[in-house]
């Protein structure tokens, strides 16, 4: 049994601390770059697809202007992402054995069903602008940003085990998980919500970024009436995605609610059961159960209605759960089973305030818009062209809750975190790695952000007359491109 | 039964795979310097991988997913033992990834030649690196009783891992070499066929050593004495044989993709052999997952494979042209 009590005791704790310590910073690294490949990647392909309609050189122009951001976005989340796969076995071998007849089903099908079609179709666009027929050319743009969401399909689908596990039997021998339904494994509750989330979350990262792009070309008045039509594109879906996440985050709160119970009640410091519940907007203290919370502003019968849709919902307490999970799990021995209550409590405000801010942005643009004054609207410039920064501590708060929301277990209910180690590795194997990733990744991250501002102030590249000829004769030698 | 056999078939055509298609842009990359001589010369030279690269890498990462979902123990166990082997591999292939994409970007010879160089060597680094690690599953590392890996990072560097990674590293290097002949044209073709000419005594010397040493650890089954021979043969034809650039690229293909499916064929039925205790050794059967998980990653790997194969190659038909140094046109610092 991996939840005994001997194997926990012979691991040195530090490893588990720089382990995970690892995973989270490669992870949030990693999700920097994920989400803006995702949305630019179905944003590119939408302007190449205008292009192809309306034959209009802005466009083309556009496409190739943003697909430069997407090809850096893409190298720095390609290349991490292979850090991500490698680390389960590298670092949690335990973990891997353990729920490999489950967990390992839906990265095999990442790697045929999504990873290839990224690829090699981004090889195909990138290089095929002399070389393929228009139709083709614009074929293989969605297939990269089909490729890209298939690829965060199966890992959502992976990642939701991890919340929920279902789909499988327990091996008699070995206590491990066995693969019994690939079906429910996909229709696993917490799946579809988890996956609309972020796939809403990277349209509307990438809407940011482009609105914020675009905008700053406005603000100097250079090719106005190009980047008027990529703010008016990125304001509107920002609206849509801002708006649409909020019912999106919605349900799958709830659907948390029931199976991830201490989560909620986490990200809430809700210590004592309540019925109905008000939100804390702002509190101070309340962080361990014997730390009095004082509370600055509550909305009454909010969390009901987030936690359960229903404003005389009931919300269980950690205090609660704590004892009900110490008597279904003896093995574990005496341990809590509450995350960290601030950084869940904190982590929950920075995704839903700052959501609540990008909704607004995204409405003062379509006011603008309305009235017809996006291309000289010096303020919002400003401001939309800081609100870039949003996105990005929404979506790591986002994964910061949902992780850290399940610890201790790393399967829920099956497997504690600690019990996951690689038992081969010692900690300062884990130091050394988790040194020279926090150093490359910096290295990486700075030039690669160096190089997209470099990319974003010098603009698209002016039309050549050899581009305007779009009917002469495909050529077999494409351009030289890197 | 037959389906564990089938998956450790699979793993072993993906890692195959994996060496003969990204073993020509490791070369590639690790040779780019070499063979152009100056800017526009080195940019066609990276740019003949340019729509490639990314895709042949996949390889890689589906065959560590193929292993995690069909071997669940024989992944978790050999990647923790590599461990400090593989932060290398990671960071070789990491720097080698961005460097395709960084050198371009800044207009300065120092930044490209700071490109150019993490591009050398992380295209060096990697296939040596992974080819010990191969090697080791076939060499053997000290596995317990209970499957588990008790050695420290000296362990793996066991003389045959050593051999099958340099020998790997030459045929990557002559398989690059044999691309450029293939997709260059003029004074580069002429110093990458150069490169080839000097390589491929190195790369008969190597495989006719590994391949003598793999069929001594291996179980002798005629599969991989078979794929021996092919690999030897292979090598023999591209040292000797002379004619078109197709036929020597393919029988640069043919070498590294038989020596890497004879190390495969020789561990079987085991998958990880201990030096320990041969009774240690992990296995097939012993670090399979259930059926049912190998019949729904058999029915998606029916339906995908073919599809990823097709499209893989017709990318390589659509880029089959020679790439030249004619069409850099004046945005050619601009990337897309």
């Amino acid at each position: 049994m991996p939840n005994d009590e001997g194997t926990a005791g012979d691991m040195d704790p530090s490893q588990l601390d720089l382990a995970r310590a690892q995973f989270a910073m490669t992870s949030i690294y990693h999700f920097l770059f994920v989400p803006v490949t995702i949305g630019t990647a179905v944003l590119v392909a939408v302007l190449h697809t205008q292009w192809y309609r309306t034959r209009l050189p802005e466009y083309r122009r556009l496409t190739r202007f943003f697909g430069g951001l997407l090809l850096l976005s893409v190298a720095v989340g390609v290349v991490t992402g292979l850090v991500q796969e490698f680390q389960f076995g590298m670092d949690w071998s335990a973990y891997s054995k353990f729920v490999g007849d489950v967990f390992g089903a839906p990265l095999a099908m990442e790697g045929l069903a999504a990873f290839f079609l990224e690829s090699t179709f981004l090889g195909v666009w990138v290089f095929g602008w002399k070389v393929l027929p228009r139709g083709v050319h614009l074929a293989s743009a969605w297939a990269v940003a089909l490729g890209t969401c298939l690829s965060a399909l199966f890992i959502i689908a992976a990642n939701s085990w991890m919340q929920n596990p279902v789909g499988y039997t327990t091996d008699p021998q070995t206590g491990a998980p066995v693969l019994s339904s690939i079906g429910d494994v996909f229709g696993n509750p917490v799946f579809l919500p988890a996956y609309a989330h972020v796939i809403v979350a990277a349209l509307l990262y990438a809407s940011t970024v482009m609105l914020a792009v675009s905008v700053w070309h406005l603000r100097r008045g250079t090719e106005v009436s190009m980047f008027h039509r990529s703010a008016k594109l990125a304001v509107w879906v920002l609206l849509v995605t801002s708006i649409l996440q909020v019912q999106v985050g919605g349900v799958l709160g709830q659907v948390l609610t029931k199976v991830q119970p201490m989560k909620i009640a986490a990200m809430e410091a809700q210590w004592e059961t309540c019925q109905p519940c008000s939100f804390s907007v702002l509190q101070i203290g309340g962080w361990t159960p014997d730390d009095p919370p004082t509370k600055i502003i509550e909305i009454p019968y909010l969390l009901s209605i987030l936690a359960t849709g229903d404003p005389q919902g009931k919300v269980v307490g950690m205090n609660e759960l704590q004892q009900q999970y110490a008597a279904q799990y003896p093995q574990n021995g005496d341990i809590d089973y509450w995350p960290d209550v601030r950084i869940q409590y904190a982590a929950m405000r920075v995704m839903a305030y700052l959501g609540g801010i990008a909704m607004l942005v995204a409405l003062w643009g379509i006011f603008l818009l309305w009235r017809r004054r996006l291309d000289d609207a010096h303020l919002f410039h400003r401001v939309a062209a800081w609100a870039v920064l949003m996105p990005f501590f929404i979506g790591t708060a986002g994964w910061v809750l949902t992780e850290t929301g399940r610890q201790p277990w790393i399967v829920q209910g099956l497997m504690l975190t600690r019990d996951g180690l690689s038992t081969s590795v010692g900690a300062g194997q884990v130091l050394v790695s988790l040194l020279v990733f926090l150093l490359l990744y910096a290295v990486i991250g700075i030039i690669a952000l160096v190089l997209m501002l470099r990319h974003v102030r010098s603009g698209p590249d002016p039309e050549t007359p050899d581009d305007a000829d779009d009917d002469a004769p495909r050529v077999r030698v494409p351009e030289l491109t890197y | 039964m037959d389906l564990q056999i089938l998956w450790f078939a699979v793993v072993a055509v993906f890692w195959t795979g994996f060496f003969v298609l990204e073993g020509f842009d490791f070369g590639v990359g690790a040779l780019h310097r070499l063979v152009g001589r100056d800017e526009t010369e080195r940019r066609v030279v990276v740019n003949s991988i340019g729509p490639l690269w990314d895709g042949n890498e996949v390889w890689l990462i589906v065959a560590g997913a193929a292993m995690f979902a069909a071997f669940p123990a024989w992944y978790a166990t050999w990647f923790s033992a590599l461990y400090l082997a593989l932060v290398l591999v990671l960071v070789a292939l990491i720097v080698r990834g961005v460097s395709f994409e960084f050198r371009g970007k800044v207009d300065s010879s120092r930044w490209r030649g700071t490109w150019s160089t993490t591009l050398t060597v992380g295209s060096v680094l990697a296939p040596l690196l992974i080819g010990v690690g191969l090697g080791d599953l076939l060499a053997g590392l000290p596995i317990d009783e209970a499957g588990d890996f008790t050695g420290t990072f000296w362990n793996l560097l066991t003389p045959y891992g050593l051999l099958l990674g340099l020998t790997l590293l030459a045929l990557c290097l002559l398989h690059g070499a044999t691309f450029l002949g293939l997709k260059t044209d003029g004074d580069v073709r002429a110093r990458a066929l150069a490169r080839a000419a000097g390589l491929r005594w190195l790369a008969l010397v190597l495989v006719l050593v590994a391949a003598g040493w793999t069929w001594a650890l291996s179980g002798r089954s005629v599969l991989s004495t078979l794929l021996l021979v092919v690999a030897v043969l292979g090598a023999v034809g591209a040292a000797f044989v002379v004619g078109r650039d197709g036929r020597r690229f393919a029988l640069t293909a043919v070498t590294i993709g038989a020596s890497v499916a004879a190390v495969f064929a020789g561990l079987y039925p085991h998958v990880l052999v201990s030096s320990t205790d041969p009774a240690y050794s992990l296995t097939i059967a012993s670090t399979a997952s259930g059926d049912y998980a190998l019949t729904v990653i058999t029915w998606v790997a029916v339906v995908l494979f073919p599809l990823v194969l097709l499209y893989q190659g017709w990318t390589a038909y659509v880029f089959r042209a020679r790439v030249t140094a004619r069409p850099a046109a004046p945005s050619a610092s601009e990337t897309v």
